[in-house]
């Protein structure tokens, strides 16, 4: 291929550019479908039939190959279903803020008050996520449970006498257990975006009279701004589905979406279920995404 | 840090402090419970001892879940990291019509809640009347791990000179040459940091496996089985301990790596120094 093109351009230069354009973009695809044909067999085809299958029905160990909505309407007329999953929203949401919050401030440090080796920091940042996923869940079983580390801590020092039973198995417990889950995950692309601004807009600002406190709210978090919105939707987006987490820590108050979507596959025994809640619970997250997303647009036009 | 802190900068570095305190405190908590003399992971401390190190070296089912583990990870590393740089080069390298798009539509695994990636493959491959196997989880990583790949070395291949490759082509060399003697050597600590990347993915995904794994185990899934067994336990946090400082050390060696290719990025606009890297 690259001979052929590789001729042409030596004798006629003129009418070859536009040809080795459309050729290098051939060229560029050509490179390029290895790696989309195996995302596109191995993820378009799977969702394709996921949605097949939710329009199909379970009947004890059958499924029925008709079309129906039926495993839709049982979505909303039984109640625990879109309980559960307005509930995933929530946590969800509330663990994308508290994340962001907690990670901002940390990765406005390392950008702005770290000169050197600002690498170290971040290596610090990321070295709790090489541990198993599951152990780290589950230390937080062991850090707010009954005899935990922090009940024992506060008996120890005589602050309380019986242990706290509100710390885990809630949804809070949930919170705080993906908080700290997808810290990193958080922490740098609000990192990356931080250190692209350029230091001078903020510099011209101080010049121009702004303290620093105005100057954080009308330069630096605008410009911040795409890592935040980043680091957001990597964080709600796979935590909405995660049942890990909530099947550890969660109790019957913690339960979320992926554990319902989760028992379709074993003690429910309905996969049509599950792939008509797996296919509303991805509307919904995209809906809620969108709307962020649009909030997010308002709220820059009326910063500029 | 630096001689001028003032006001926020104190608050913001012990804002720091606190923050990596709550998250070394998980990672803490259990290689201490390694070396606890109780089967029962919970207070009080009931004494120190070793046996759970010792007993880890018989238990042939956590070392068979161990091996598996690493055998779908070797294999999905590598043969993602391929996909990755062929996706990478293609975009940073060729105008692509619907370029974008095309990104995008290969980054949609990470923006899909992973236990719908794991249902949808199930029910595919048994329509499709294809058994569950270690194939299966690899697979299923494979769809993860394919974008990460692909982001770390569009920054690397993003990050140096076109016109070296140029240069190579316009003194003879064809395509292939080019990239094995030019494009390979200098994205190489890309290439490592994407291997390791992809590597820790798969190593420790668990909800994929969960699902696709059949009668299979992998590391997680033994973990998630020792969690319900709490005889199992301990064994498990005693690997834990190992495997966090195994990986940490394999993290500083992976950062000395990537140093010694930035040094090399920045003494490399002296052509000395470059091409005495190309020779080796």
């Amino acid at each position: 291929m690259s001979t052929t093109a590789l001729e042409s351009s030596t004798t006629f230069s003129g009418r070859v550019r536009v040809r080795f354009a459309r050729s290098e973009s051939a060229r560029g695809l050509t490179l390029l479908s290895p790696t989309l044909l195996v995302i596109l067999m191995a993820l378009m085809v799977p969702l394709i039939i996921l949605l097949t299958l939710s329009f199909w029905k379970q009947e004890y160990v059958n499924i029925i190959r008709t079309f129906s909505l039926d495993n839709y309407f049982a979505f909303f007329q039984k109640k625990i279903y879109y309980l559960i999953l307005y509930r995933s929203i929530k946590i969800s949401a509330l663990v994308t803020l508290v994340t962001v919050l907690l990670a901002y401030p940390l990765a406005y440090f390392i950008a702005f008050h770290i000169q050197r080796n600002k690498i170290i920091w971040i290596i610090l940042v990321t070295i709790p996520f090489w541990t198993s996923y599951l152990l780290r869940v589950f230390s937080w079983k062991v850090i707010l449970g009954y005899n935990g580390v922090i009940n024992s801590g506060l008996i120890s020092l005589g602050i309380i006498t019986e242990p706290l039973e509100f710390l885990l198995y809630n949804p809070n417990s949930v919170v705080i257990t993906l908080a700290h889950a997808w810290a990193a995950v958080a922490i740098l692309p609000i990192y990356v975006s931080l250190e692209k601004i350029d230091r001078s807009l903020i510099e011209a600002s101080r010049d121009l009279g702004e303290n620093a406190v105005m100057t954080f709210f009308r330069v630096t978090l605008p410009l911040s701004l795409p890592g935040v919105i980043a680091a957001s939707l990597l964080v709600f987006i796979p935590t909405v589905g995660d049942y890990v987490t909530p099947a550890l820590v969660g109790g019957t108050r913690g339960l979320m979406i992926g554990n319902i979507i989760q028992s379709m596959f074993g003690k429910a025994l309905n996969w049509p279920m599950g792939a008509a809640l797996s296919i509303i619970s991805m509307l919904t997250v995209t809906a809620v995404v969108c709307v962020f997303l649009g909030c997010m647009q308002l709220i820059r036009k009326r910063v500029r | 840090m630096s001689s001028r802190v003032h006001g926020a900068g104190k608050w913001l570095v012990l804002y720091a402090v606190i923050y990596l305190t709550f998250l070394y405190l998980p990672v803490a908590v259990l290689p201490i419970f390694s070396f606890n003399d109780s089967q029962y992971v919970a207070f009080p401390l009931k004494g120190f001892t070793l046996k759970w190190y010792e007993e880890l070296v018989d238990n042939y089912s956590l070392f068979n879940a161990l091996w598996n583990s690493f055998r779908v990870g070797i294999v999905v590393a590598v043969l993602s990291t391929i996909l990755g740089t062929f996706a990478a080069k293609a975009v940073t390298r060729y105008r692509i019509k619907g370029r974008g798009p095309l990104i995008g539509a290969i980054m949609v695994p990470l923006v899909i809640p992973e236990i719908i990636l794991g249902i949808a493959l199930l029910m595919t491959l048994s329509l499709g009347g294809i058994g569950l196997s270690l194939y299966s989880v690899g697979l299923g990583h494979m769809l993860l791990c394919v974008p990460f790949s692909m982001l770390v070395l569009i920054s690397r291949m993003e990050g140096f000179d076109k016109s070296m490759e140029e240069a190579a082509q316009d003194l003879g060399e064809n395509a292939w040459g080019t990239f094995w003697r030019v494009t390979f050597p200098i994205i190489f600590p890309g290439i490592v940091a994407s291997l390791l990347l992809t590597f820790t993915i798969s190593f420790d995904e668990f909800v994929l496996a969960f699902f696709l794994a059949g009668t299979d185990s992998t590391l997680p899934l033994y973990i998630w089985s020792s969690l319900r067994f709490p005889d199992k336990l301990p064994g498990v946090l005693s690997l834990g301990a190992i495997i966090i400082v195994v990986s940490t050390f394999i993290i500083l060696l992976a950062e000395l790596v990537r140093r010694s290719g930035v040094q090399l990025a920045q003494t490399g606009t002296k052509s000395d120094v470059k091409y005495d890297y190309f020779a080796k």
